[in-house]
């Protein structure tokens, strides 16, 4: 607005009156037209080197592809999009570095980007001071709810809650290992595991089993066989994996080799994609499980579109999607949807717009936002198939919405976030009907860390 | 559901006594398509339950297609078109798939995945399957068959199944698939409370008899739980015997990753004395080599899993002279800069290999002859491929005491490294020996890679696992010395799985790493230190 003005000669100044009232009637669209044409930046702060460039390279090329597609159709408000990509290289300090230069430097109007937790916990105070805004795709371990970012991914009640309940009731499990690489995800969401399974199931101290591993643990021999030992005893048996990334082949190589098939202790995993997969061969893995939001092989329309355009994309004829992409393809389209709403990419009123946008899925549904910053999602069960594709043999009859404080950990569990105008709060405690500021978040941490 | 598998059988049985004596008449078979169809039809449904007592139909209908139904529908290849017809998908990769029909077999060309719809089925679905499979391939006649038949039925067995099954066990002529099915049997006998089914049992080591035993001495017949519970003793007893040598075993094997990773380094750092950071990546390029290769000769990786190890060991002995002539020749007698430098070729090499070829991780294909493992008995089997790689670690090893003790080369290696300024006077050409150990080193680390490729992740980040383990394990066993490092590595890997179970993997990681230091204080120059005037120079 402010080029504008400059250039209105006093004459003008009636007409511009007159536009300014139709832009008022028209609406979003038409004070779209009234906006400079300075294409709109979207920040990408994904791995592109380092460990975890495996994981974030392909979701760099999601958010790219999407600007793509949305600037095919028109841009927003009138305006191109424009990608600025950094690479924060798989290292924790360097992406609140890059993400200071994104804010700072090349002032983004929003961010997709982080796989890690510990990388999400980096850039916070980032976002949070710069007041920046920020879509993270990936599944994690919840307890967390900030005013500047957008949980797009799946909190522990719509992925490892509902996937246990899963082989409670559907296979009819009884004792539990559950194995993860030793880091914070794995262990916040075992935690919670642990405690849901002795306080709703009754589940014994004796039958659960826990595990961990360093990060890229290549030498499986002697923890698989203790899980099959483990599953020895009579009661049916199920393995819970949170094990991160590379890790995950060794892992699978050496269940099929000690011929751990899924009918005998089937294993199901929070981290294991179709990316992930791609790795190996599948075939002595038919029927292990895992538990996401989304799997490629969903039967409808709009996945189709989606991989095909993926596809063509990556000129790749054997690429794969997989959860956290669908999860920026949901993210992008909200904050879309919640830029139009608003009629401006600023971030106060995009931020306060998108709370109960609702967008498609992939999977034949809907996602909405929620006031925790967290979205509704499904929850799917598939099994490994030997083209490295999941088969969904269940899910949940209707979405889930995500829950930023779980309600199983003593602390976390009385505490809710809601963001929009009266309460504006991340950790409000409904017990003593406070927002808690940083303490109630620490006490939860505390307890977790007990 | 074994309530379905049973009434398959009884049913089956009863065809096998009544109908294959008969001849089947033609009108029979023009009924089947028509009968088939329908059989098929009650598959495509919603519930899993309905969908079981479809298989249940199928198995009962004395169709001869039913075995293929069944492993079609297994294998999640039996699809429905659109148009409503049943088609067996030959092929599922891509996005267009080649497709037979279920009833006829005769190939109908590639359909795409849009038009196809899957027969779902699930883990529950997947075990009625396979046993309702075993139950046909009991009266196979190929005894492979009948002996995958037989394992499979183990705690399978029930009342109706139980008396046929006998009769069976009567005629068997082949002797493992009689053994299996006795134990069958025999584990039915428990569980329904018939103490003679214990004392078969007794002895055997499979998982699953262990799975009977362990209900039966928790039930509530207290005769049968005291036997079980004795037998289970005596089985414990043996298992313990088979734990410790599969300790041993996973010990062993981990070690000769160790030795393989770290033998290569032994020469480089250890005879030459350079710190070479960039060995991970060697070890990387050498799994690469098996991947493009195995790229080059699709459709049998086992030939270009031999062939990449003299290609794994000369790209990345090149790699290592390359590493030598630019960089690390000008660094001599600089360690600090040469690891400085070394680690940056390292993660140069990292991210050509990353933007290059791909930050995901590359499919080496196992072959078929070293995938599965060696069944010694029930409770013990060893993997095949880490006994490959167990056994061509030592073989690696041989061929480099070979090289270092009885050619020049070798000798002229120990000649340089001991004394370089006499070596040189006596017209040794120290750079030329320089270059060649360094492309030795290299090489070896080539082949660790060719190794490492069949048991962990081929990608970028395959040499960093791999570097501070290499370095670990030649300070232990004695910088200098290749036999240090053979007995270091074995020991450590056997050290390390002992732990585990015990301590958990990172702490008998740490546990390990603190053994070392304390060790190397006490013992700076390792297991087998160097003797006379070299170890001073």
């Amino acid at each position: 607005m402010t080029t504008l003005k400059r250039k209105t000669h006093p004459r003008t100044v009636g007409r511009f009156a007159t536009a300014l009232i139709a832009a008022a009637v028209m609406g979003a669209s038409a004070q779209a037209v009234a906006q400079d044409d300075d294409p709109i930046k979207v920040g990408i702060l994904h791995s592109l080197s380092g460990t975890m460039a495996i994981s974030e390279t392909v979701l760099k090329d999601t958010v790219e592809m999407l600007i793509e597609q949305q600037n095919e159709a028109g841009g927003l408000l009138g305006r191109q999009l424009e990608a600025v990509v950094v690479d924060p290289a798989s290292n924790w300090p360097l992406f609140a570095e890059r993400a200071r230069e994104l804010l700072a430097q090349h002032e983004v109007d929003v961010v997709f980007g982080n796989w890690t937790s510990v990388s999400r916990k980096a850039v916070l105070p980032v976002f949070e001071e710069l007041n920046g805004l920020l879509f993270y795709p990936v599944q994690y371990e919840g307890e967390e709810s900030s005013e500047n970012v957008f949980y797009t991914g799946a909190a522990p009640n719509q992925q490892a809650i509902p996937a246990v309940e899963y082989l409670i009731n559907e296979v009819g499990i009884e004792r539990f290992a559950l194995v993860g690489t030793d880091y914070v995800y794995p262990r916040t969401t075992n935690r919670i595991l642990e405690a849901f399974l002795k306080d709703e199931h009754g589940i014994a101290e004796e039958d659960i089993m826990v595990n961990y591993t360093p990060f890229g643990h290549s030498d499986w021999q002697n923890i698989v066989s203790e899980i099959r030992r483990f599953g020895e005893e009579g009661k049916p048996t199920a393995v819970i994996s949170t094990i991160n990334g590379d890790a995950n082949v060794p892992f699978y190589t050496e269940l099929s080799n000690q011929g751990i098939d899924a009918a005998d202790i089937p294993v199901i995993a929070f981290s294991v994609g179709e990316q992930e997969l791609t790795g190996i061969d599948t075939g002595p893995l038919v029927g292990h499980l895992a538990a996401w939001n989304y799997f490629m092989s969903v039967d409808t329309d709009d996945n189709y579109d989606f991989i095909d355009a993926w596809i063509d994309y990556t000129g790749d004829e054997d690429a794969v999607t997989n959860d956290p992409m669908e999860a920026h393809y949901i993210g992008f389209n909200m904050w879309a949807e919640a830029v139009r709403k608003a009629g401006t990419t600023d971030v106060d009123a995009v931020k306060d717009a998108i709370i109960g946008v609702t967008v498609p899925n992939l999977t034949g549904g809907y996602a909405a936002m929620m006031p925790n910053h967290h979205i509704t999602k499904p929850v799917l069960i598939g099994e490994i198939q030997d083209n490295g594709q999941f088969d969904i043999v269940w899910q949940t009859p209707s979405t889930v919405a995500g829950d930023a404080w779980s309600d199983y950990l003593p602390g976390s569990r009385d505490l809710i976030a809601d963001w929009r105008a009266p309460m504006r709060c991340g950790n409000f405690n409904v017990v003593n009907g406070s927002c808690g500021g940083s303490t109630a978040a620490e006490e939860a941490e505390a307890a977790l860390a007990e | 559901m074994r309530r379905f598998l049973s009434l398959g059988l009884l049913c089956l049985l009863l065809f096998s006594v009544t109908v294959t004596a008969q001849a089947q008449t033609s009108a029979t078979v023009e009924a089947d398509d028509a009968a088939a169809l329908e059989l098929l039809e009650a598959l495509d449904v919603r519930s899993y339950p309905a969908k079981g007592e479809a298989i249940i139909a199928i198995l009962q209908s004395d169709d001869e297609r039913a075995r293929d139904w069944l492993q079609s529908l297994l294998d999640g290849r039996l699809q429905r078109t659109d148009d409503g017809r049943f088609v067996v998908v030959l092929e599922n990769r891509g996005r267009d798939w080649p497709v037979a029909d279920a009833l006829t077999g005769e190939p109908l060309g590639d359909m795409s995945r849009r038009d196809l719809d899957r027969i779902g089925i699930n883990n529950a679905l997947r075990n009625q399957l396979r046993s309702a499979i075993a139950v046909v391939d009991l009266y196979s006649p190929d005894v492979e068959r009948r002996r995958t038949s037989a394992t499979r039925l183990l705690g399978e067995v029930d009342e109706e199944l139980a008396a046929p099954l006998s009769e069976l066990i009567a005629e068997e002529e082949d002797a493992q698939v009689k053994r299996r099915l006795t134990q069958a049997l025999a584990i039915y006998q428990v569980e329904s409370g018939e103490l003679e089914g214990v004392e078969t049992l007794r002895g055997s080591l499979h998982p699953r008899v262990r799975v009977a035993l362990n209900r039966a001495a928790n039930g509530d017949d207290p005769i049968i739980a005291d036997a079980a519970n004795e037998a289970l003793i005596s089985i414990e007893q043996n298992l313990k015997i088979n734990r410790g040598l599969e300790t041993l075993y996973f010990g062993l094997s981990l070690g000769s990753v160790l030795v393989l990773a770290a033998i290569g380094l032994a020469i480089t750092f250890g005879v030459m004395g350079v710190i070479n950071m960039a060995h991970g990546e060697l070890i990387m390029l050498g799994a690469y080599t098996t991947w493009a290769m195995q790229q080059l000769l699709p459709g049998q990786p086992g030939l270009a899993l031999i062939l990449s190890i003299p290609a794994g060991f000369m790209v990345a002995a090149l790699a290592g002279v390359a590493i030598e002539r630019s960089v690390i020749q000008f660094l001599k007698g600089r360690p600090l800069e040469t690891l400085l430098a070394t680690f940056g070729i390292s993660l140069i090499l990292q991210q050509l290999v990353r933007t290059g070829i791909s930050p995901l991780n590359r499919t080496v294909i196992t072959p078929e002859w070293m995938s599965g493992s060696l069944v010694v008995n029930d409770a013990l089997s060893l993997t095949l491929n880490r006994m490959y790689v167990l056994g061509f670690a030592l073989v690696v090893f041989a061929g480099l005491m070979l090289i270092m003790r009885r050619t020049r080369l070798g000798l002229e290696v120990r000649a340089v490294t001991q004394n370089r300024a006499m070596a040189r006077s006596m017209g040794i050409r120290a750079t030329r020996v320089d270059i060649m150990t360094f492309a030795l080193g290299s090489g070896v680390a080539g082949l660790a890679g060719v190794a490492l490729s069949q048991l962990t992740n081929v990608g970028p980040n395959l040499g960093q696992n791999y570097i501070i383990d290499s370095f670990m394990v030649v300070v232990f066993g004695g910088v200098g010395n290749l036999w240090g490092t053979l007995v270091a590595g074995l020991s450590l890997g056997v050290i390390n799985q002992v732990l585990e179970p015990w301590a958990g993997a990172v702490l008998a990681k740490i546990i390990v790493l603190v053994f070392i230091i304390l060790f190397i204080q006490k013992r700076p120059r390792g297991l087998f230190p160097q003797k006379g005037r070299a170890a001073e120079g």
